[in-house]
């Protein structure tokens, strides 16, 4: 038997919804470990975000830096900290979503624990057995691993938010320990603002590659999305062509994402692009050439230039609404 | 600098994946280096040279270093062809090892190289795993930069500013020298190298790695290339995760074109019912 200790972000006193993912995985695991979920939130605001952690997990652990030296997260001051209260805690699981600081934190963690790790998975078989993709989405390995703890990034796209207790857990708040850099230290963030949904969170995803041809052209695209209530997507190809940030890349290095409907607007449909976007369960593809492979995974496609298409979808959409 | 570039072989991902006996069937597959890797050394290089000059800047030197079966050395010719100065193959079947083997691995090597940074691509292609370059920082106590779209070296060069693109935004992350950085795609953008020497005004052609010269394809066979056991580096063929079996995911069901808008966004609300 043995805990699961389940590093959650989070933001403004709430914990993130791709949290809720991992303390769905988290909740899982405990079962086979016949043992408890335990949040773990480090940083700044921690203890503000612990009461709603509560509400999700029978044992919450807050962890903040007096002198505010884990203000901004950095994966040499974190993984100390995720790694001890591992061991205080008698974890036999360790786990964070796979999001930018899941992965960037969660192989430090292992290393500091001596444990194998199995990344981005997409389910739990067994205490020790995972299935995950590999070769961007192409197939899935089922995977064993034999050391006494086992770190693991569940992929936010494949475990249903986790729901809340209905009670409230205990909050407890640890000691940040030593905290060494090591040298690192945070500079700043460029950060994207949007008032739309995040990309890994939406319903619906609207996403246009190549074909759009500018950053100028993916306005209307950008009046779809806001018209559905959907976050902006792109293929590689657009974001390499700086029509828009870097952080719409929906593929197999950027953003895994399975919405209720994504929109793919002149897309071609590259290996990388679909392994980030074929777990979307209803997929339509507007693309003027109808030999794209986008064709191939699309629930729906139209051979048409975007130019006519988009204004026209639009239109219909807006009518549809009107009519309800 | 010194820079370490650990790189992996992988099977060419264009090809279409097989099962035999529920495993991946590589019978006659085509083997690259690992994108992200290439893209690691050409960052090694970007920052060893001066780019307006072609020319390498005195006194630095790129050590490639593969952990893979013999074939291996193909892939690892190809890393030197590009510009590395050497190389170290330690033979070990794919199966006998695992992030934490390679991490032992890596760990002895970077005590006897002792590099100012160690530079590899964020993933391999084949395995997705994303978690060498981090455990190895953890395990040598080292900073990390990870999934790096761009790099600053101090002009004391003492430190690297690098850019990494989170959720959300680009983080900006100052780490040491020594410290490993994992690299992203955009690393390989025109400007996205700087190293004080390279003058500002120049742009690579910014379309993924340098591709190797005949000269360089020539100069590589005669670069020096050690082979070793992953016993020499006191690792053991005793990976703690084991691939249990492979399946395909099941393909989609066929689509249907539609002829119009007004038709998809009928089928839209009432077929998928998600309008």
């Amino acid at each position: 038997m043995g805990n699961v200790l389940a590093f959650c972000e989070y933001s403004d006193g709430q914990l993130r919804t791709s949290a809720l993912a991992n303390l769905a995985f988290a909740r899982q695991a405990a079962k086979f470990h016949a043992g408890d979920v335990i949040a773990l939130l480090v940083g700044q605001g921690a203890a503000a975000a612990g009461a709603h952690a509560a509400k999700l997990a029978p044992k919450v652990i807050t962890v903040e830096a007096d002198g505010g030296e884990l203000a901004n997260y950095l994966a040499e001051t974190y993984a100390p900290v995720v790694a001890r209260l591992a061991k205080e805690n008698g974890a036999t699981v360790v786990c964070a979503t796979a999001t930018a600081v899941g992965k960037d934190l969660m192989p430090r963690v292992a290393a500091l624990l001596d444990a194998g790790m199995a990344s981005d998975i997409a389910k739990v078989e067994a205490k020790d057995t995972f299935v995950r993709p590999i070769l961007a989405g192409n197939a899935y390995s089922t995977v064993q691993i034999t050391t006494p703890i086992v770190v693991v990034t569940p992929r936010q796209s494949e475990f249903e938010p986790a729901a809340e207790l209905g009670g409230a857990g205990t909050v407890t708040a640890a000691p940040a320990g030593t905290v060494d850099a090591l040298g690192a230290k945070f500079e700043r963030i460029d950060a994207q603002k949007s008032d739309r949904p995040e990309l890994t969170d939406a319903k619906v995803v609207v996403s246009g590659g190549r074909g759009m041809k500018s950053g100028e052209n993916f306005k209307v695209l950008e009046e779809l999305a806001d018209l559905l209530g959907a976050a902006m997507g792109a293929s590689r190809a657009a974001t390499d062509a700086g029509m828009v940030p870097a952080d719409w890349q929906v593929g197999q290095t950027g953003k895994i994402v399975a919405p209720n409907l994504y929109f793919a607007v002149a897309i071609s449909g590259a290996i990388q692009h679909l392994a980030g976007m074929k777990g979307s369960k209803t997929i339509v593809a507007i693309n003027k050439n109808k030999d794209e492979p986008i064709f191939q995974v699309a629930d729906y496609g139209v051979v048409m230039e975007w130019e006519k298409a988009i204004p026209e979808l639009i239109s219909e959409i807006k009518k549809l609404k009107a009519s309800r | 600098m010194k820079i370490l570039v650990p790189i992996k072989r992988v099977p060419d991902p264009t090809q279409k994946a097989k099962i035999k006996d529920g495993h991946i069937d590589l019978t006659g597959a085509s083997w690259i280096v690992n994108t992200f890797d290439e893209y690691a050394i050409e960052t090694a290089l970007r920052l060893d040279e001066n780019g307006a000059e072609n020319a390498r800047i005195p006194g630095t030197e790129i050590i490639v270093l593969s952990i893979g079966p013999d074939d291996a050395a193909k892939e690892i010719r190809t890393c030197l062809a590009m510009g590395a100065d050497r190389a170290i193959h330690v033979v070990a079947k794919d199966d006998e090892i695992d992030s934490l083997t390679v991490v032992k691995v890596l760990q002895a090597v970077v005590a006897a190289e002792k590099p100012d940074l160690v530079i590899m691509g964020k993933q391999a292609v084949d395995g997705d795993a994303n978690q060498v370059g981090q455990m190895l920082a953890g395990k040598l106590g080292w900073a990390q930069a990870t999934f790096a779209a761009s790099l600053e070296l101090a002009a004391d060069k003492k430190s690297v500013v690098v850019g990494r693109e989170v959720d959300g935004g680009v983080e900006y992350k100052r780490v040491p020298v020594p410290s490993v950085i994992t690299v992203d795609l955009r690393i390989v953008g025109a400007k996205a190298v700087k190293n004080g020497v390279t003058p500002e005004t120049h742009s690579y052609p910014g379309e993924g790695a340098r591709l190797p010269s005949l000269k360089g394809i020539m100069a590589a066979k005669k670069k020096p290339m050690a082979v070793a056991k992953l016993a020499d580096y006191g690792a053991a063929a005793a990976p703690v995760i084991t691939e249990k079996s492979v399946t395909l995911p099941p393909p989609r069901a066929a689509g249907q074109f539609v002829a119009d808008i007004p038709t998809l966004v009928k089928k839209l609300a009432d077929e998928a019912k998600v309008l």
